[in-house]
Order: C-alpha cells, then sequence, then structure tokens
C-alpha cells in the first residue's frame, strides 16, 4: 500500500516545528506502525536527509515508550494498543496520516515525534512506593489475606505502563488515569494502606506543580488507554484525597 | 497541607464543582415544581406562591445559598477551564476527539458561559421586576355586583372582610398603596406627642398586604406582540443548552465526589440522563404553553 505522510518535524525544544509530507510506498499490511517508519527512515537515510526521531524500546507493547497521537487519536485508531502493536493493515491504501507528538505543557518536546515524560517519574518518585525493603526478607505471599476482588482491581490499576496516552488524549492533558492507577494499586494493598494518605496528597501536588491539567470526566484516557485502565480508578483517588486531606 | 488541599488543588476545585453543581440540581427541582404553578395552577395560587418565596426566611437562606453556588460554580469554572487551556499550550493539527468522548463533556465550559448569559437575562426579566419595579401590578379579582356592574377588587393577605379590597376605594384620600401594601391614611391629631417635631400632617396605619402580579408579568413578557415569540424560542434554546450541561455534568459530578460503584454506575448514568432530559423539557413547556396556548 503506498500511503501520505504528515509528520511533526522539530529540530529541537526551542525550535518552533511544523508539518512536513513524506510518501511512502510498498508498505506491506502486516507492518507494525514502527516498522512502517523504519522504512521511512531508512529511505530518509540513503537520501541522506534527517530521519525521524520517535520513541520506542520493547515493540511488544509492555513498555510504555512508543508513543505518537496518529490521526488524532493517541496509539492510532486501533483501541487497546500501543503504537508498537498498531499494524498498518488498520489502514487503506492511498491514505493520509497525520502524526504528531503527544502535547501537554509537562510533556515538552525533545525532537521531532519524541516528548519528555519524565514528568511521570517525578510524580512516581513523590508517593508511588513502598517504605517496605523487600529485599532478602520477603514474606510468604499468602501471609496476608487479601481478597480476591482487591487484588485484581490492584493488578488492573499496576497494569498501567506510564505511556501518557491519557494524557494525550484528554482536552485538558489531565494526567488523572495515571496518577490515579498508581495511587489504587497501592491503595488497594495492606502493604500500600500504610503510607495512603502521604501518598495521595503528595502525588495529586506533584501533578499540579507539573502543570497538568483537571480532568473534566470526558472518559476520552479510558477509551485511548492501551490498558484499558478504568476510569474507577480517578474516582478512587478522588475517594482517597478527599478523605486523606479531612485528615 | 490539609487546609489548602481542600481548597487550591485541582482534584478540591472539582469538589466543589460537583457540589455546587448537584446544589444546583436540587434548585432547579424546586424551581421547576414553582413555576410549573403557571400551567397548572390559577393566578392567584401562583402569586401566593411567589409572595412565600420572596418572604419566607428559610426560602431566604436557601436563594442565598443558590445564589453562591451559581457564582462559585461559574468562578471555579473558570479557573479551571484556565489551568486546562494552559496545561496544552501547542495544539494537536489533527485531533479526533469525536472518537473517544461526548460533544457535551467537551464544552461543558461554553455551555457553563451560555447558561451564565441565561441566568442574568432571566433574572433582569423577572427576578428584577419582582424585587425593584415599583410599579409592579397587584392581583385584583373582578366580581359582578348584584346591580349587574363589574367591580375590581385586591386580593390581599388579609382574612374576612380584609381579604377583598375596591380598586377604588385605593389611593383616595384614606387609603393609599405602597409598594404591595395597603395603609390607612389618618389625619395627626395636633395635641399628640408624635406629630410634635414632625411637618408630617399625616400618619399612616398599616392595613393589608396585596399580592404582586407576577403571573401577569410573566404571561404578558412571553405574550408581548413585540419579543414574546423571540423570548420563548429562546428561552426553549436555553433550555436545550441546560439538558446538554446536565447530560454531562449530573453523572460527571459523581465521578468527581469519588462515587463509582460498577453496582451503582448504570443507576447514576441513567438517571442522570433521565434528569438531563425531563427537567429542561418540563421548564421549557411552560414559556411554548404561555405563548401559544393560555388564553390571556
Amino acid at each position: 500500500m503506498n500511503l501520505k505522510l504528515k509528520i511533526w518535524r522539530q529540530k529541537d525544544a526551542r525550535d518552533k516545528g511544523r508539518m512536513v509530507d513524506y510518501n511512502i510506498n510498498n508498505v506491506s499490511p502486516d507492518m507494525s506502525f514502527l516498522e512502517m517508519l523504519d522504512v521511512l527512515n531508512e529511505e530518509l537515510n540513503n537520501k541522506g536527509e534527517e530521519p525521524v526521531a520517535f520513541d520506542h524500546d520493547c515493540r511488544e507493547g509492555i513498555c510504555g515508550m512508543c508513543s505518537l497521537f496518529i490521526n488524532g487519536e493517541a496509539h492510532g485508531p486501533d483501541r487497546g494498543v500501543t503504537t508498537c502493536q498498531l499494524h498498518m493493515r488498520k489502514f487503506k491504501d492511498g491514505d493520509t496520516i497525520y502524526i504528531e507528538p503527544f502535547r501537554a505543557k509537562a510533556f515538552p518536546v525533545i525532537k521531532d515525534l519524541v516528548v519528555d515524560r519524565s514528568a511521570f517519574d517525578r510524580i512516581q518518585q513523590a508517593g508511588g512506593y513502598i517504605s517496605i525493603n523487600t529485599s532478602g526478607n520477603t514474606q510468604d505471599a499468602n501471609a496476608i489475606p487479601i481478597k480476591k476482588h482487591n487484588a485484581d482491581m490492584a493488578f488492573d490499576a499496576a497494569t498501567c505502563i506510564g505511556c501518557g496516552a491519557c494524557v494525550a488524549s484528554c482536552k485538558n492533558a489531565s494526567a488523572m488515569l495515571f496518577v490515579s492507577a498508581k495511587v489504587s494499586q497501592l491503595a488497594l494493598l495492606p502493604q500500600g494502606r500504610v503510607e495512603a494518605t502521604e501518598r495521595v496528597l503528595n502525588m495529586v501536588a506533584k501533578m499540579d506543580e507539573e502543570g497538568f491539567g483537571a480532568c473534566t470526566n470526558t472518559g476520552a484516557c479510558e477509551v485511548e488507554c492501551p490498558k484499558g485502565i478504568s476510569l474507577e480508578n480517578i474516582a478512587r483517588m478522588n475517594r482517597e484525597y478527599l478523605f486523606a486531606s479531612m485528615k | 497541607m490539609a487546609k489548602s488541599a481542600l481548597l487550591k488543588s485541582t482534584l478540591a476545585k472539582k469538589y466543589w464543582m460537583a457540589l455546587t453543581g448537584l446544589f444546583l440540581c436540587l434548585f432547579l427541582v424546586g424551581h421547576l415544581l414553582g413555576n410549573l404553578q403557571l400551567i397548572f395552577a390559577d393566578a392567584l395560587q401562583f402569586n401566593m406562591y411567589a409572595l412565600f418565596m420572596t418572604t419566607n426566611p428559610a426560602v431566604k437562606i436557601l436563594s442565598y445559598l443558590t445564589y453562591f453556588s451559581i457564582i462559585f460554580h461559574a468562578v471555579d469554572g473558570i479557573l479551571l477551564a484556565v489551568q486546562n487551556q494552559k496545561a496544552r499550550p501547542v495544539k494537536y493539527v489533527n485531533n479526533r476527539p469525536d472518537r473517544n468522548t461526548i460533544w457535551a463533556s467537551r464544552n461543558m465550559a461554553v455551555l457553563g458561559t451560555l447558561l451564565l448569559v441565561f441566568i442574568v437575562t432571566h433574572m433582569v426579566n423577572f427576578w428584577a421586576v419582582m424585587h425593584f419595579n415599583k410599579d409592579m401590578p397587584l392581583q385584583t379579582i373582578s366580581i359582578t355586583t348584584p346591580m349587574g356592574g363589574k367591580q375590581d377588587f385586591y386580593i390581599t393577605t388579609g382574612s374576612g372582610s380584609s381579604r377583598y379590597l375596591p380598586v377604588q376605594q385605593v389611593d383616595g384620600e384614606n387609603l393609599i398603596k405602597e409598594g404591595n401594601k395597603f395603609y390607612y391614611v389618618m389625619p395627626v391629631d395636633e395635641n399628640s406627642t408624635a406629630a410634635k417635631g414632625s411637618d408630617k400632617e399625616t400618619q399612616k396605619a398599616f392595613f393589608a398586604e396585596g399580592y404582586k402580579d407576577l403571573h401577569k408579568i410573566t404571561v404578558a413578557f412571553f405574550k408581548n406582540p413585540d419579543y414574546g415569540l423571540i423570548a420563548t424560542i429562546l428561552y426553549v434554546l436555553s433550555m436545550v443548552v441546560l439538558g446538554f450541561h446536565l447530560y454531562h455534568g449530573f453523572g460527571s459530578a459523581f465521578q468527581s465526589m469519588g462515587v463509582n460503584n460498577p453496582n451503582y454506575n448504570l443507576l447514576i448514568k441513567n438517571f442522570g440522563k433521565a434528569f438531563a432530559i425531563i427537567i429542561p423539557l418540563l421548564f421549557a413547556v411552560i414559556p411554548v404553553y404561555i405563548h401559544f396556548f393560555l388564553k390571556a
């Protein structure tokens, strides 16, 4: 299949950036989206042009490194997948594909399609952990009884890979789905309850400080999340925060 | 930490949006039930209700809470909208929000601004007239006398013989009308202590209170030959805006307050949708009924 690509090119953080048109021919429908970009970059390299910079790592949908806002949606038109799991068979021959970086004040563009998502790391460092020494003296997993339902919900929340699709999709560039997943996975388990109050207060304070927007409950994040993180987590964080701030 | 967290943080701003929003939903129900009397009750009943609503102390407290909620909801909403705009300084070239969200949820600020304009207009149209118009008409009743003539009476809050007050008697020498209150005018006894030092030649004694005819004002507004039809259309359109605002806002308020339980989510969602359709629809019926169907 032959495609027309409109790709955001930006030399560095200070450059203004612009959309640039590229044509790519003989794309196999079985290629992943990133493989298609690899082919484009090879062609650009051969022509002596600067290849398009984009983030990627594991290419199997678990690292959360790949991003891209494709045809108006984070990780493209498919549901429940990251960009590396998006295949070219989701597009038709002759399609025009817009490829833009994730847009948020808290995710500044480094180059082309690569954005700095370290704001997420700083939110995690503000409280997304438990202060228990788990090396060498690990407890038996069944020593603390945990309801199956809670364990399942905690596990679901923990599947968040921190890719930032929620921020990219949200009309307010809000990080609520990410932060709430991180708050929930620990708040639902007894080990996490110990520091639950400080955790939610500190992580939300950090989230605000990083310049993310507020939640309008549009639900775009849940739809676009490659891991299907539920809005229930945001409600849980709202609850946790309400009780924590009254303590 | 805890104190500032309940005012300044993004989450706290949403708590206040939710609380004031839900309180305003309660207000809507009360306001609707009151206004439906324009269709299902007679003028006197409606005007008696209007007098109660403007004088009862408990209602007064509720009305101040309502004003506060409207202002707080608007100001808080503006602060959030500004924060949200700042969070994405560079927009997408190609964005497809229609693929993952409903239109109303993305346009709450626009819908809210339109509603604020409507609320101000609506208060100028009726609330201001009721409170500040000196020439506000009072409720009268036309009674056919045994001789065959017609005589108009003011209906007052008094009981017995003072319930009906012949219109001709008022504005004469002995009985005057100020606002919605009637007073006896009595010549001052020159020897009385009260009169000394006062340049007034008469003194007043409260007689009875009339009912401001809000019903008449409302009917005249929507039946006005110049702007009645336009007003009716604008009021109906405003209720469409309200419907969209509620369609997202009602359920959203619960989520903001942390109420999200798979066992009840469908109930809240469906109740919110029903609320968003039924309440504005019934409100919209009132001006349509007055303009097109009510016999003047």
